[in-house]
Formats: C-alpha cells, sequence, structure tokens
C-alpha cells in the first residue's frame, strides 16, 4: 500500500520524527482556508502515488493567501504521469540550508534490512547511484538486533554529514527504523532530509510504502485501502477479492495461481496476441469465484476474447468444469472464450464442458494452442467490429 | 533417494485442528506421509482421523518422534509457530500459510540461522514438498507426480509446480524431490539450498527451475549453477511480459527499478549454461531432451 505524503508524514510523525505543520485540501478553497489557519508562507503540494511532482509542476512556493489560490487552482486537476490530482498538501515553507536523502528496505539478497543515506539529497536515489555511488552511505541491520545508536552514529560518519547535523540525523534514522518496522513498511523514504539554517534537521517529504500483509496488526491500515489507485477494472477486481492487475491488450486472461496466471500473460504475447489483464482465482476455481472474474472481464470494454486456463492440482478437473458451466449461466458474456482444463481429471472435466462448447466457448488441448486460438478470435473480432457501425 | 525428506519423515502439523490442516493433513497421510501428530493447546488429548493431538511441538515430539513440522496457522500466528516448531526440536518446518508479513519472515530467517542453524525453513507461503511415492507434506496433488527420478524440481510457483510435474509425468519422467519455495521476499529455502542438495543427491540427475519476476534469487542460482554444479539444468521464469511496478499476485512478484526482470534472469540462467525455455512446456521439453542424453 502506498501512502501519500501527508498520510507518509502523519505516519512518521507517530514516531516522533519532525515534520511540517500542513492540511490536507481537496478544493481551492479549503487550500486557502489552510493557508490562511497556518500562516503563509506555505508550500502548495500535490498528492498523488507517483515521482516527478516537482518537474510536472506539482509542488510549488506560495508567499501569500492569493499565491495559494492560483497555484492550488493550476494543480488539482493536473496529470502528473498519469495520475489526476485529487488533493493537494498545504504546509508550512521551511528555509532549507542543505538536503539529504534517507531511506529503509528489505535486500532481498541480504535478507536483512537496507539503510541508505546520503549527504546529496533532493534528487532521486537512482539518480545519485548512477553519477555518485560513493555518495551513498549503506548499512545493512540484522532484523533480530536492530539499529543501535553507535551503528547510526558511525552511518552518518560514514555518510559525511556535516557536524552540525549529527545529531540530529542519527536520532532521526533511529525514528525511521524503529517506523520501519514497528509499522510493517515495505519502504520509507525521507527525500530531501534537511538542516535548516538555524540547525535543525527536519523532514521534508516521505514516501512510504506498507506491507499490504500486516493489517491484521495495524486496525487503522484500512483507511489507506481506499486512497490506493486503482482504475475502474481494479477497484472492480478488488472488491470482489480479485489479484487483478490492469494490461493493456485485449485477450482477457483467467487462471489459477499467481505464477500460472504470470504464464499465460507471457503466452499470449509470445503468440502474437496482448493481454488485457492479469487475473488470479486462486486454487479453488469455484462456481463464485469463476463468475466474478467473468463480471470483471466482461466489464472491460477492450475485451474481445477470454482465456481461461486451469490446471487441477487438489482441485479437480469435473469441479473446475461444473464451476466453469455454472459461472457461464450466471454471467451474460459478451467474447468467446477459450478455455484450457489440464490437470487432475482434466479428462472428466473436459467431457464436462463438451456439450457446451460452440464458435464462442471454444477449448484446446495445451496452454499454446489456447492462446493460438484466443488471440485469433480477438483479432477477428476487432475486424467485425471496425466493420460495423458503433 | 530424495533430499529433505524421505519415507522416515515423521510429521506433525501445526493447525492440524483447523479446516486446512484437517484437509490437507489427511490427504498428505492417505499418501503415505507419516503424520504422527497435531498440535492445538486447546485441544491437547484429542484427536484426528486417529491422529492425536499435542499442545506444543515439544511435547508432540517427545511424544510421537516427529522430525518435522507443517504448518497451517493462519498468518498472525505463523511466526510463533515457526519458532515454536524450531524449539520444539524438529528438523525440517514447512509453512504452507500466505500472507506472512515480510517483517516476520526477515526475522525469522536471521533468527532461525542464529538460534537454530540445523533447522531448516520452507516457506512460508509455498505448496510444500513432495518427494514421489515416500512424503508428501503440504498442498500438492500426491497423483500428479511420478516416483523415481532421475529429475529433481525447485519452483517458485505454486501452480506452475504442479504444471511441472504434470509436464514430466506426461512424458514418463519420475522425480525425485519436487520442492516449492513460495513466492515471498525472504524465504526460507533458496533456489541455491535447493540445488546444492540436489547437487548432492546421487538419484537426482538432472534438475528443472521455475523462477519468477523481481529479487534476484534466480540471478544468484544462476552463479551458482555456473560454478558448483555439475547436473544439467532446465529452467523457465514466468512474468516475461509482467509491466514494472504492479505486484503479479505474489508479494514477491514484482519489477522495481529495473531490476528483478524476466529477461535479466533468463539472460543469467542462460549464461550459466542452463536451457531456459519460453514457456512451463518448453520448460519440460528441454528436460525431456536432457534426460534423454543421461545415460
Amino acid at each position: 500500500m502506498d501512502l501519500f505524503e501527508y498520510q507518509g508524514k502523519r505516519f512518521f510523525a507517530r514516531y516522533g520524527m519532525p515534520v511540517s505543520a500542513g492540511e490536507i485540501a481537496f478544493t481551492v478553497d479549503e487550500a486557502v482556508a489552510a493557508a490562511e489557519r497556518l500562516g503563509t508562507p506555505v508550500m502548495v503540494k500535490a498528492q498523488v502515488h507517483t515521482g516527478g511532482r516537482g518537474k510536472a509542476g506539482g509542488v510549488k512556493f506560495a508567499a501569500t493567501v492569493e499565491d495559494v489560490r492560483l497555484h492550488a487552482s493550476a494543480i488539482l486537476g493536473l496529470d502528473i504521469r498519469g495520475h489526476v490530482v485529487g488533493r493537494v498538501w498545504i504546509e508550512k515553507a521551511s528555509d532549507i540550508a542543505e538536503e539529504y536523502y534517507a531511506s529503509f528496505t528489505l535486500d532481498r539478497s541480504a535478507k536483512k534490512h537496507l539503510g541508505m543515506l546520503s549527504a546529496e539529497g533532493g534528487v532521486e536515489i537512482e539518480t545519485i547511484a548512477e553519477e555518485n555511488p560513493d555518495a551513498i552511505a549503506k548499512v545493512w541491520v540484522d532484523p533480530v538486533d536492530g539499529l543501535d545508536a553507535d551503528t547510526a552514529r558511525e552511518w552518518v560518519a560514514a555518510a559525511r554529514l556535516p557536524e552540525a547535523a549529527v545529531e540530529g540525523t542519527v536520532a532521526i534514522l533511529q525514528q525511521l527504523y524503529t517506523a520501519y518496522v514497528d509499522g510493517d513498511a515495505d519502504l520509507v523514504e525521507i527525500n530531501p532530509l534537511i538542516l535548516t539554517p538555524d540547525g535543525r534537521v527536519h523532514v521534508l517529504d516521505a514516501k512510504v510504502t506498507l506491507d499490504s500483509n500486516s493489517t491484521f496488526r495495524h486496525e487503522d491500515y484500512d483507511a489507506y485501502d481506499e486512497t490506493q489507485t486503482r482504475d475502474a477494472r481494479e477497484t472492480a477486481a478488488h472488491a470482489r477479492g480479485l489479484q487483478y492487475v490492469g494490461l493493456e491488450g485485449s485477450v482477457g486472461v483467467i487462471a489459477n495461481g499467481a505464477g500460472l496466471a504470470m504464464s499465460t500473460v507471457d503466452v499470449v504475447n509470445q503468440v502474437g496476441g496482448r493481454p488485457a489483464n492479469f487475473l488470479d482465482i486462486g486454487g479453488g476455481a469455484n462456481a463464485d469465484v469463476m463468475a466474478g472474474a467473468l463480471e470483471v472481464i466482461n466489464n472491460d470494454p477492450a475485451v474481445r476474447c477470454i482465456f481461461i486456463n486451469i490446471f487441477g492440482g487438489i482441485t479437480r478437473g469435473e469441479e473446475v468444469a461444473n464451476g466453469i458451466v455454472e459461472a457461464l449461466q450466471r454471467v451474460d458474456i459478451d467474447s468467446p472464450i477459450v478455455i484450457r482444463l489440464d490437470g487432475t481429471n482434466a479428462e472428466e472435466g473436459r467431457a464436462i464442458l463438451q456439450p457446451h462448447l460452440s464458435d464462442t466457448l471454444r477449448m484446446a488441448p495445451t496452454m499454446l494452442d489456447a492462446a493460438r486460438t484466443a488471440v485469433a478470435l480477438a483479432d477477428e473480432e476487432v475486424d467485425s467490429g471496425q466493420g460495423s457501425v458503433q | 533417494m530424495s533430499i529433505f525428506v524421505d519415507a522416515a519423515t515423521k510429521v506433525v502439523y501445526q493447525g492440524l485442528t483447523g479446516s486446512q490442516g484437517r484437509y490437507y493433513g489427511r490427504l498428505n497421510r492417505e499418501y503415505g506421509t507419516q503424520v504422527v501428530a497435531g498440535t492445538n493447546p486447546r485441544k491437547a488429548g484429542t484427536d484426528v482421523d486417529g491422529v492425536p493431538v499435542f499442545a506444543t511441538v515439544a511435547d508432540a515430539v517427545e511424544a510421537t518422534g516427529a522430525t518435522a513440522s507443517c504448518i497451517f496457522i493462519p498468518a498472525p500466528g505463523v511466526r510463533d509457530a515457526v519458532l515454536e516448531a524450531a524449539e520444539g526440536g524438529v528438523e525440517f518446518i514447512v509453512a504452507i500459510t500466505e500472507g506472512v508479513p515480510a517483517h516476520d519472515e526477515a526475522e525469522l530467517y536471521n533468527r532461525l540461522k542464529r538460534d537454530h542453524p540445523g533447522v531448516r525453513l520452507l516457506g512460508p507461503n509455498c505448496p510444500g514438498i513432495i518427494s514421489p511415492g515416500l512424503c508428501n507434506i503440504g498442498i500438492t496433488a500426491g497423483h500428479i507426480a511420478l516416483p523415481g527420478g532421475p529429475v529433481g524440481i525447485v519452483s517458485r510457483s505454486g501452480t506452475l509446480t504442479y504444471q511441472a510435474l504434470y509436464e514430466l509425468k506426461e512424458k514418463g519422467i519420475g522425480c525425485t524431490t519436487c520442492v516449492g519455495i513460495g513466492g515471498d521476499p525472504v524465504p526460507g529455502t533458496s533456489f541455491i539450498d535447493c540445488l546444492e542438495a540436489f547437487e548432492a543427491d546421487p538419484e537426482t540427475k538432472a534438475v528443472m527451475m521455475i523462477g519468477e519476476i523481481g529479487g534476484s534469487a534466480e540471478e544468484e542460482a544462476a552463479e551458482f549453477i555456473a560454478e558448483r554444479m555439475t547436473k544439467p539444468v532446465s529452467a523457465y521464469v514466468a512474468g516475461v511480459t509482467a509491466p514494472p511496478g504492479k505486484k503479479m499476485g505474489h508479494a514477491g512478484a514484482i519489477v522495481s527499478g529495473g531490476r528483478g526482470t524476466a529477461a535479466a534472469k533468463m539472460e543469467a540462467l542462460s549464461a550459466a549454461g542452463v536451457r531456459v525455455g519460453l514457456n512451463p512446456t518448453e520448460a519440460g521439453e528441454l528436460m525431456a531432451e536432457i534426460v534423454a542424453e543421461l545415460d
């Protein structure tokens, strides 16, 4: 789960980290009212789940309330890399002497937490890593030990932060680590972490990604679920509890198991088609789940053909086949369907599907055959679609 | 021969009294696995289909001589369940449960390494392990696997593991052991652990490996194969066309910052001499070629 900057700052504040006072605004009037309460100068910052806000004109300094009105009008509704700005964060402006970078994430290779700290903040870490890798001081923290003050101090020294920033940064890094671990974050990033002219170390931005597997011990995380960026199809799938990722093509994909679903998307591409989605219905493949999956795919206007790819493991072929037949009776499908059913009791399952087969419900023996058929049908549908009056 | 488990492996099921534990515990027992005990602190002294239930893994080990555990406990309890199993005296722990927080997994990995270096954890979020004809721990459908070898299988994906077993069975090729390591960010057992064990197992003559996008486990495996493996390997990596930044179902299956792409993984594996298929069927066919060349 990705947090907006303001959510991230509130999250950090809970762990004692110094962030600027601010308010969230959904309209220009709210932005102006917030600035009046906070007192100018303020920053007007677009809240989107993507980087590059500054370059896109999504972050502006406002010296006066009139400036806030001007900037909020321009930023609300702005399209930043496909993300339309629906809310702006108004916060007290800070004087900046220096900018640093700090983050924690999991190093899957080392199986430890990786902390990165740099005296060259304000630009993306990928850019620093590419242009000046020595400017990033790294520390690997064993989750059993945690991060103690001595290690944090050595780490700050390795990053060559100026003396004035050492104490404040050591404290913030320990708080950041606690927020990362206790908050079950996949990523916590401060960029920039700033030193003010009067010698305070302060958190000026917040990027936080939380582990959605941890919600059972963080009741308040459900609120973040509502602010995730999803398209209409993803929202519909999410509401049905389906693992769905929207793609750009015309072949709707339904498979059981994440690996098989990924593999199905790959095979559709390999035979020259373009998948409309990734959709994993899990192991069971019963009628309810199958019907929900078909509804989601059927509502995608780009879909011209549906490829159902099921491998029966513990779930037997006849159960899967009965589920498909029942689901098809419940959902009115606009596109032709190609089914590949294999694995446990596949023969029995195919026998159940046999009497239902037609031009719009086909079966193919292998994944590749099914993918070829599905792609050919999707292409035909596109051709006939173009020929008719829409 | 097999790796990690064999006909002598005695398994205690943590969560045997739950619906999943009961169902798969029964299937595993029907397959021939020595299902010797279950645990549930509130139901000690009872039994599930004749399998005795104990309060703790330690009690179960003492009473039955269990050497392995299989965990069907819901995600919030997995961390404690794994530690209980390790402290209780089993050598091999299979955690089937999905949805375990990454921080729990990272802690478990490092804590086991430090305090219980002789204990192996498989999973969490994995289908388990099967040595066809000898032992099946977890949720793999036993009949889709042909016993006898000569192929060992290691896979990050559940359904693709079944697909691999099935492809080989259709070709009349048996399997020594099939290990599903799971697709989470910090699995207890890695590709390399399995490759190392297969390399040492005299009955395994070749290895089939199924990877996924995300992380760098396949690249590390490729390095190991190039330096240490004498046995031939075929591989498939799922997610060639996955868009960056989108999680494809598994917690681990994501391409981020240009790292973890299927293309890079396939390239690394090819460079290590692995025969890489573009889909599971092709990987199966490549394995059939390898087996035909073995004699």
